[in-house]
């Protein structure tokens, strides 16, 4: 405890050298935590816009059926089986059925993914509702950036072509019910969206569906034959690879701040081992140990952290806080290669900050002692005299 | 012993009653590249409690060498020195820290004030380090600071001190713990005659009105003066060892 208040008198005797060593460490801090606020809201703003377009509480994929492989569609769908039909009927699953096509936009051809599905259903956050509520006979319904590619607009008809169970093509002119702004581009790019039974009955696959999605919540997924069930965490293993990928980057970054200023206290030690080894001599004299003299520059170094840790609130907290309430624009758009809104919320929980809190105070101390391993070896009539360190 | 003193009683500790330090055949070499130097060549000394005595002698003769094997600050070569108590040879880091925090005051030449602290947290320091309360402190620190007439510099910093009012800072520090032994290591050589005397003068009033044994390290002829014993140290042996009567100003 003593030594705790001589290091506080210490630092606080030091003055603007204190002061300045605390600053270049809370910039770290802050921007540690920052980083860190930024790629937790980046991760859980993407996962959370694909759980709600896209993934729900899991899949049930049809045995044949490989997202990472289009030759396979042909023979990816399957009856609905009944346990799954029945969570359908409650509303708590969404069969979908994927066929390959090509629409004809300004009389170019795109290939795209049909995907047909229940107009009414509740368990993704398509506006699949406009699907129904239409007296076309093939309503369909895209994405922004598809019809930005296409050019296509409400109202606009586009031929669309597909192949059918028996392997035959058919075409129809679809019209376009509605577009969806969503910041998930695997729903949206190169996927035309239409009602499941049309789609079934063109395709010739009557009851038939490719993925079944089921509702978030739900426990015990049933085992069902000739239908594979994946988790949420598997869906979202890519995304998450993904984002992993991009704290790489970053982790340099922060990594190199941090560096420097631990540099700054590093070297403020060894100036001050050096500086101060007149009073060295002096606490021994007056009845310090080394180990306690030792102990007592450690503290003081490892302070700086805390006073880091009291600036980063000060001037880090509301930075923060109207950060996570108000978010900012992304620039870059789809370029991220995930989902993806237009403004990024970061995110700065309790974990983050007491652990970033805690790791710029350990490694401080540690570097704050390192230099001081000099004062084991002084003597201390030779740091009376001035000499030694 | 000096020569004419009645035959000692030795104590429990192995000290002759009354006797605070003892030195017996105190050698202390340095290894000076590829030489060694014999700084101390067995000293053999013993000084009463309540002494105001100098080692002198000329620079290199070894004063300051066995005034900080006195102080626990150094270990002898060979031979061995009991200092309240003691064997400084035998005692652990720890436990010659707790000799020096409890019963052994220091003076140096450079004043040796923290300096970031003012002058009272200074003189508190000792008392930190022994985890006296807070009122005890206060009390000790301000006694100390009167007796050494700068009770009204209490908050300045060692910056804006004179030299003479720096080493009365360091007398407060090193007799507020009401220390058996202060050892001063040429305490007046940074400073103006007057200021010689005013320190002196103060030193001489702790050692009369406290009973603290002063041992001085020096050469400067106006501390000589204010010494009861001087003991002269040339090529790091005793070369005389005699009583004095003071002649310093107020003695």
């Amino acid at each position: 405890m003593t030594t705790l208040r001589l290091a506080i008198r210490n630092l606080r005797g030091a003055g603007i050298r204190t002061w300045l060593n605390a600053i270049a460490l809370s910039f770290a801090f802050v921007a540690i935590i920052f980083g860190q606020g930024m790629l937790q809201g980046m991760n859980k703003q993407a996962e959370d816009a694909s759980t709600a377009f896209e993934f729900a509480g899991g899949q049930y994929w049809q045995k044949n059926y490989d997202p990472y492989d289009p030759l396979t569609l042909e023979d990816a769908h399957a009856s609905v089986p009944a346990a799954l039909e029945s969570l359908a009927a409650a509303g708590r699953a969404a069969p979908i059925l994927v066929v390959a096509g090509s629409i004809y936009p300004q009389g170019r051809i795109k290939p795209v993914m049909l995907k047909g599905i229940d107009p009414g259903q509740k368990i993704l956050a398509l506006p699949t509702a406009a699907l129904g509520d239409t007296a076309e006979e093939l309503p369909i319904l895209i994405g922004s950036r598809t019809a930005a590619s296409t050019g296509l607009a409400v109202g606009d008809q586009v031929t669309v072509q597909w192949r059918d169970a028996d392997g035959a093509f058919d075409a129809r002119d679809g019209r376009v019910v509605e577009i969806m702004n969503t910041s998930v581009g695997t729903v949206d790019l190169g996927q035309v969206w239409v009602p499941l039974g049309t789609l079934r009955r063109l395709a010739g696959m009557p009851g038939e569906a490719t993925i079944v999605t089921v509702a978030k919540g739900l426990r015990n997924a049933p085992t069902v034959d000739g239908w594979s069930f994946r988790t949420p965490a598997y869906l979202l293993s890519d995304l998450r690879q993904m984002v992993q990928s991009k704290t790489v980057g970053q982790s340099i970054m922060f990594g190199v701040l941090f560096l420097l200023a631990m540099l700054a206290i590093f070297d403020t030690q060894v100036l001050s081992v050096f500086r101060r080894r007149r009073e060295i001599g002096m606490l021994v004299a007056l009845g310090m140990t080394r180990a306690q003299v030792i102990v007592l520059f450690t503290l003081e170094g490892a302070l700086h952290s805390i006073l880091a840790a009291v600036l980063g609130v000060v001037y880090g907290g509301p930075f923060f806080y109207l950060l996570a309430r108000h978010g900012f624009s992304l620039p870059g758009g789809d370029s991220w290669g995930f989902s993806m809104g237009d403004r990024l919320y970061p995110t700065f929980t309790a974990g983050l900050i007491l652990g970033t809190t805690v790791l710029v105070f350990l490694v401080t101390t540690f570097v704050s002692w390192l230099p001081t391993r000099r004062i084991a070896k002084l003597k201390p009539t030779d740091a009376l005299a001035g000499r030694g360190a | 012993m000096r020569k004419g003193e009645s035959e000692p009683v030795k104590n429990g500790s192995g000290l002759e009653d009354g006797m605070v330090i003892s030195t017996d055949k105190l050698v202390r070499t340095f290894h000076v590249g590829r030489s060694e130097l014999m700084a101390l060549k067995e000293v053999s000394l013993q000084f009463r409690r309540g002494e105001f005595a100098g080692l002198v002698g000329p620079s290199g003769s070894g004063k300051t060498t066995l005034l900080n094997i006195i102080g626990t600050l150094d270990t002898p070569t060979s031979g061995s020195a009991t200092v309240l108590g003691k064997r400084v040879e035998k005692l652990s880091p720890r436990q010659a820290a707790s000799l020096r925090s409890r019963q052994i005051g220091f003076i140096f030449q450079t004043f040796n004030l923290l300096p970031v602290y003012t002058a009272y947290e200074n003189v508190e320091f000792p008392l930190l380090l022994l985890g006296l309360s807070p009122a005890e402190r206060r009390k000790k620190v301000t006694d100390a600071l009167e007796w050494v007439g700068l009770g009204d510099r209490a908050k300045s910093k060692p910056t804006q001190l004179s030299g003479g009012e720096s080493q009365r800072v360091a007398i407060a520090r090193a007799v507020v713990k009401r220390p058996e032994l202060v050892l001063a290591d040429e305490p007046t050589a940074n400073l103006d005659a007057e200021n010689s005397h005013k320190i002196l003068n103060t030193m001489v009033g702790l050692n009369r009105d406290l009973g603290t044994t002063f041992i001085f390290a020096t050469h400067d002829e106006k501390v000589i003066r204010y010494l009861r014993r001087k003991v002269t140290l040339v090529d790091g042996r005793v070369a005389a060892d005699v009583a004095q009567t003071p002649t310093g100003a107020g003695q």
